[in-house]
This record gives structure tokens, sequence and C-alpha cells, in this order.
């Protein structure tokens, strides 16, 4: 049933919704219409899954190292580009396994352990990147919020630590064990850079206190809060980056 | 940034894009590095603070459109099985999941494929879309219907799309 006093759901909203376009009340009424029209739900399906395949198919693109023909603007840049590109082609490369491989889950001894060592990793890929440390920046932040609650399956909230002086870069969609995980990126004046990671952890709805574990040089800081699993990950002594991990559960604990 | 770095850090999502419309390794990687040429040489065009993804995605189509112009309809349609190689292989739906959907984006025609893949995979918003292929927001929305209809369609095993419901 569609209530005339909102607007019947048109074509259109269909796929700004699938697009994570609409803005929250109204992504609600065509939720409730698409309850009521099970056609039309499934056709949101698809068109969801088609995106997604989408970026499965060519994902793994971004990452591929550089022809030799695209030398054009090499000139006057130092190992930057190319190197990066070889560590990154490497570690997509299993990121991409990982995500056609995600519903062959095989079952890890500690699902902590894997997730920090994850967070980690994609911190470590992720902040010395100079061409795309994210893939949508913090201008766009509502489209941001909106795509990866929308991947995440999972409404998300961005922290914003400009208060302790970091800003937001952006953020990123990668692939993780179960499923799609969100990587949001901070910076503060100096350039150095945060990260946090969220991933659905399923069923779980328990809430965990702060952990805190070392993995060479970065610090991370995880927890689980509700639906959500988050790690803080950033080269900062231990005091400090508790400090930024706190704000951030305040922030999503009003 | 130098005017290099800021091109450069475009390069990643312009190669992903040209891949998904041309189908084609070695078309994909002569459409970035045209785009990356023009881009270069006209850099002062630029308004500087203004969308430097839109100008370079907009050089993009615009390359793009010529080329697809002057080449033979034939090769627009052809699927070369490199061009969507995936490393290994896990699990064998996904897989062909990911193959059919390749197959069934070069049975779009192009100007629904270029809107579905910069919504879909570019995340663009349709205002966007509208001024990179310089076409109307309405355009974009219709062909953003026809071309992800169709290719739920194709997935679907269903040949031909004559039956496009319009859901109003």
């Amino acid at each position: 049933m569609t209530d005339p006093q909102k607007g019947p759901v048109a074509e259109a909203d269909l796929h700004a919704y699938v697009d994570g376009f609409l803005p929250e009340a109204r992504r609600a009424e065509v939720e409730h219409h698409l309850a009521a029209n099970p056609h039309e739900a499934e056709r949101v399906r698809a068109y969801l899954k088609l995106n997604e395949t989408l970026h499965a198919l060519f994902d793994p693109v971004l990452d591929e190292p550089r022809p030799r023909r695209t030398r054009v603007l090499q000139r006057g840049r130092h190992r930057t580009a190319e190197h990066y590109a070889a560590v990154i082609a490497g570690l997509i490369v299993g990121g991409v396994i990982g995500w056609v491989a995600r519903d062959l889950d095989t079952k890890m001894p500690s699902q902590d352990e894997d997730f920090v060592k994850q967070a980690a990793m994609a911190h470590a890929v992720y902040t010395p990147e100079v061409r795309h440390p994210v893939e949508v920046s913090a201008n766009e932040e509502q489209h941001l919020v909106n795509w990866l609650s929308k991947r995440l399956g999972s409404d998300l909230k961005v922290p914003h630590l400009s208060q302790l002086g970091y800003d937001l870069v952006g953020g990123r969609l990668l692939p993780g064990k179960q499923g799609p995980v969100a990587q949001f990126m901070y910076q503060d004046s100096k350039g150095q850079r945060l990260t946090l990671y969220v991933r659905t952890s399923g069923e779980t709805t328990e809430e965990t206190s702060f952990r805190y574990d070392r993995q060479g040089k970065v610090g991370v800081f995880f927890w689980i809060d509700g639906p959500l699993g988050y790690a803080l990950t950033g080269e900062l002594n231990k005091p400090d980056l508790l400090r930024v991990a706190k704000a951030i559960y305040q922030q999503l604990n009003p | 940034m130098g005017k290099a770095e800021e091109i450069t850090a475009h390069i990643p999502r312009l190669r992903r894009y040209a891949r998904a419309l041309t189908g084609n390794r070695d078309a994909a990687d002569d459409l970035v590095q045209d785009t990356l040429e023009r881009a270069w040489s006209r850099f002062h065009l630029w308004r500087h603070g203004s969308d430097l993804r839109a100008w370079l995605f907009t050089i993009m189509h615009n390359l793009f459109i010529n080329h697809t112009r002057t080449r033979n309809r034939e090769s627009d349609f052809a699927l070369e099985e490199e061009a969507f190689a995936v490393p290994v292989s896990p699990a064998h739906d996904a897989l062909v999941e990911l193959k059919q959907l390749d197959a069934a984006l070069r049975q779009l025609p192009s100007e629904q494929r270029e809107v579905v893949l910069l919504v879909g995979l570019e995340q663009m918003s349709y205002e966007s879309v509208a001024r990179v292929l310089g076409i109307p927001l309405g355009t974009v929305m219709s062909r953003l219907f026809r071309g992800r209809e169709r290719l739920r369609n194709l997935l679907h095993g269903k040949a031909s799309v004559s039956q496009l419901k319009v859901v109003k």
C-alpha cells in the first residue's frame, strides 16, 4: 500500500534505492513499498546483485599494474605509482579470491585474529596511496555512507574526528572474509593517516570491550558493537589511539 | 598536487571503466591512453576546483563515441576471453556469473552500457552522468531503466527484451 501523502514509488525511486541515493525517509518508504510488491522487490534485488557483480568483475582492473603504454604521466614520478601498483596487485589478487570465494568461507580458528590482520593489512595497503587512497572522497560523504551501508547491508555512520585533528579523507569497499567490508580513512595536518575498518558480524549482537593488538608498526583497537565490528588502525602510541577509539565509540553511541 | 599526480590518481578508475565499456584489454588500454594524452595536452582547459573525474570521463566518453563510430560494428560485440580473466576459480558458479554478465554487457547498446557502468560501477550521481555524457537527466534515467532490465533478462535467460515493464 502506498501512502498518497508521500507520493507513489516510481521507477526512478527503485533505481535511486539500488544506488544508495535516497534520503533515509524515502528509503524507508521504498522498502515499505517493496514489502508489498514482491515482483518489484525481486527486480530490485536483481539490480543490486548486478551492481555487486559489476564490481566483482571489474574492480580487479583498478589494481592491475599499469601497462607499459600508459607512460605519458610517468615523467617526473619516482617509484610510487609502479611500486604501489605492484604491492596492491599482489594483495588484491588475494582479495578478489576472497571475494569470489566468500560463499565458501572456511572456518578460521580465530575470527578476531583474522579481523585484526585484515584491518592492519588494509591499513598498510591504502594509507601510503597517493593515487587513490579512497574510492569515494569525503566531499561526497552522504553518498559514501549510503553506498557502503547498502553494500554491507547495515546502516553505517561515519564518525567525525576533526576535534582530534583528523579529517575524513573518504572510504572504500573491500572484500572481507565474511562479505564486504568498509574502510574509512582519516588524516591529520601532518599527513598521518588512521583507518577505521568496519564489518558486519553476522548474527552477533553482543558488545565487547576495546581490545588492543599490535601488528608490526601499527596498533589496532577493535571492538564489536551490535551488528558491526570495528577496528581502528594507526601508527600511534596506545594511549593516543585509545583516545580516538573512545571518541569513535561515543559518537556511534550518543 | 602537481598536474601529473592529479590526473594519475584517476587512472585506475578510467581503466576499470574502459575495460567494462569495451570488454577488451587492448581496446581499453588504447582508450585510456588516448584519454590521458588528451587530458594532458588540454589540462589548461580544466577549471581548477571543478570535478576532475567528471572532466576525464567526459573526454573518455567522447573518444569512445569516436572510436565506436569508426570501428566495425562487429568488433563492438566481440568478446575476448582474456578481458575478464579472473585469477583462480575457487567458486565455479561465481565465475560463471561473472562471465555471463560480461557477455550480457556486450549485448547492450553502448549508450545503455555507459549509463549502467557509470552509475553501477563508478557510483556516479545521475546528474554527473548527465553532464559527462552531455544528455538530459531524463535520458540518463530511461537508459538506466532499459539497460538494467535488459541485463536482468539476459542473465535470466530471456534473450530479447521487448516486454519492458514500465512501473509508474
